[in-house]
């Protein structure tokens, strides 16, 4: 009776860890997938002249992408300047002040913020940026993307420094250091590996957005580091140059994806090992 | 008996509405150590919280009465003042993480902005570490992070932490609850040691602990002092049937 039932539970035991496990080998599928198959189609349009080269006119084969790097690298650097100290702060706030109105409504507006679909971030930014300033431009498409930087880095901020134990705070305050110095020196010190990976992470979300900058950085066929000109990015290309009737630039679309795909991936590796480097353990 | 270094008249202390410290009222001697007393959650650690100012950081609470510092009234001067002059170690030892053992011990002046000279630096960290008994195990990896010693040992550090300030002052609260007793009897003499140089004010709910390392002790109970003298006097001889019972083991 007894050694029936333990061989019951060693069945059960059995067959929960060999669903789970399968379970698990699924979820890694579809990513398998979608990864071989960019590679398999975008590896042979990859060479350094992809790289470095301007897209060429219809007809005229090889041309590479480097205006759209550069665009999107520029739209990138526009979009975390404003967004991450704002974020930071936004999330020392909350994590500072769990009650009170002023963290309900932040907390809220964060919330609603991160729910908000990106192209309705993108006509905002194209109504009062792009048709008040006449043009289409880097600064509106980085601007767009800034806001939609902004939910991921002040709720990472929060969480982070929601983490670090009480005990680390008093422990300053205890030797007479000012409430200001306490958070910058000692706190946001201790947190500052959990915020690097948000940031990292939120610009992985941004560099990937089509919807927004289809009419905020529009596009541009040549290369421009003038921020206040439309510039093109790295999704912008896969979307025009996919959606078009040539074969050639079906072929620059999916090395545009193998390069971006790279990218984001890269950028979600360093975030992983910065957050494993810099865990501080309290 | 020396003189008084610290005095507090009528202190009450209340989270919200709810009062843990009742009208306390006593004198710290200079250069002993004083134990607080009392049974868990009789406000001990919350008494000690009101002479740093600390205790008024925690949104709700609240700080009633006078506490003074030599002749200096505590709750009339910057809170930042104060609490250089007072030191506090923690129940759970807390080195900052992101500092090396050296950063760790002059942390309340680069914390505060207090521009030290490089000798000075070094003095400073190497007499800190020697008063807190560390010295001789840490010497060797002083740019090693606080967080990679012994639970013992980051005490210590903290205790290093804390008389770097040079402090009249200092404030040990229940310093050995996480400690094993190896660790436990280390801290002990060590405040032993340390009474030559400042005055120290520990909290415990130990009863052996207060005996074996006090001079005086205070037994708090449910927020009220209900007993302050010579230690000695108190263990023997106690005035008050609670302290006995404390005392005893039959509550607490």
């Amino acid at each position: 009776m007894n050694r029936e039932k333990t061989r019951m539970r060693v069945i059960k035991d059995w067959v929960f860890v060999a669903v789970v496990v399968t379970l698990s080998f699924l979820a890694i599928v579809p990513l398998v997938l979608i990864l071989s198959y960019i590679v398999k189609n975008g590896l042979s349009s990859l060479t350094w002249e992809f790289l470095v080269e301007l897209p060429r006119p219809v007809g005229e084969k090889g041309g590479g992408v480097a205006n759209a790097i550069v665009g999107s690298f520029l739209l990138v650097i526009i979009a975390s300047l404003p967004a991450i100290p704002l974020g930071v702060s936004a999330g020392i706030y909350l994590s500072e002040r769990e009650g009170g109105r002023l963290s309900f409504l932040t907390r809220l507006a964060v919330e609603v913020l991160h729910g908000t679909p990106s192209i309705v971030i993108g006509i905002i930014a194209y109504l009062w940026l792009v048709i008040r300033m006449g043009r289409f431009s880097a600064l509106s498409g980085g601007i767009a993307l800034g806001i939609m930087m902004l939910p991921v880095i002040v709720r990472t901020t929060e969480e982070t420094l929601k983490l670090i134990p009480d005990s680390l705070k008093e422990a300053s305050l205890a030797l007479g250091v000012p409430y200001h110095r306490t958070i910058l020196k000692v706190i946001l010190p201790a947190g500052l590996g959990g915020i690097m990976t948000g940031v990292l992470i939120s610009v992985a979300r941004i560099a990937g957005e089509t919807a927004p900058l289809l009419f905020t950085a529009f596009g541009n066929p040549f290369m421009t580091w003038n921020i206040i000109k439309p510039v093109n990015a790295l999704p912008l290309v896969i979307y025009n140059y996919a959606t078009s009737p040539y074969p050639e630039w079906h072929a620059i679309a999916w090395g545009a994806s193998c390069v971006l795909v790279g990218l984001v991936l890269a950028l979600n590796l360093t975030a992983r090992i910065i957050a494993r480097r810099w865990e501080v353990k309290f | 008996m020396g003189s008084k270094v610290l005095r507090t008249e009528n202190l009450s202390a209340y989270f919200r509405d709810n009062r843990v410290v009742n009208r306390v009222s006593l004198s710290i001697p200079e250069n002993m150590v004083t134990t607080i007393m009392g049974p868990s959650g009789c406000g001990k650690t919350t008494l000690i919280r009101c002479f740093n100012r600390i205790h008024e950081l925690i949104p709700g609470a609240r700080v009633e009465g006078r506490v003074f510092l030599r002749d200096e009234d505590v709750y009339a001067t910057d809170p930042m003042i104060i609490r250089r002059r007072i030191g506090m170690v923690f129940q759970r030892p807390n080195p900052f993480p992101t500092m090396s053992i050296y950063d760790n011990v002059i942390a309340g002046y680069r914390l505060n902005g207090i521009k030290l000279g490089h000798g000075e630096r070094d003095a400073m960290v190497e007499e800190s570490l020697k008063k807190a008994a560390l010295w001789d195990e840490v010497k060797d990896h002083l740019n090693r992070k606080g967080t990679f010693l012994s639970g013992g040992q980051q005490q210590r550090l903290c205790i290093a932490r804390a008389l770097a300030m040079n402090p009249d002052i200092l404030l040990l609260d229940e310093p050995t609850s996480a400690l094993d007793p190896k660790a436990t009897a280390r801290v002990e003499q060590l405040v032993e040691e340390l009474k030559k140089t400042v005055t120290l004010i520990l909290v415990t709910h130990n009863v052996a602990q207060a005996g074996r390392v006090s001079d005086f002790t205070a037994f708090l109970y449910l927020g009220e002092l209900i007993e302050y003298g010579p230690t000695e006097q108190l263990h023997t001889a106690p005035k008050d049937t609670r302290t006995e019972e404390f005392l005893t083991g039959k509550f607490g």
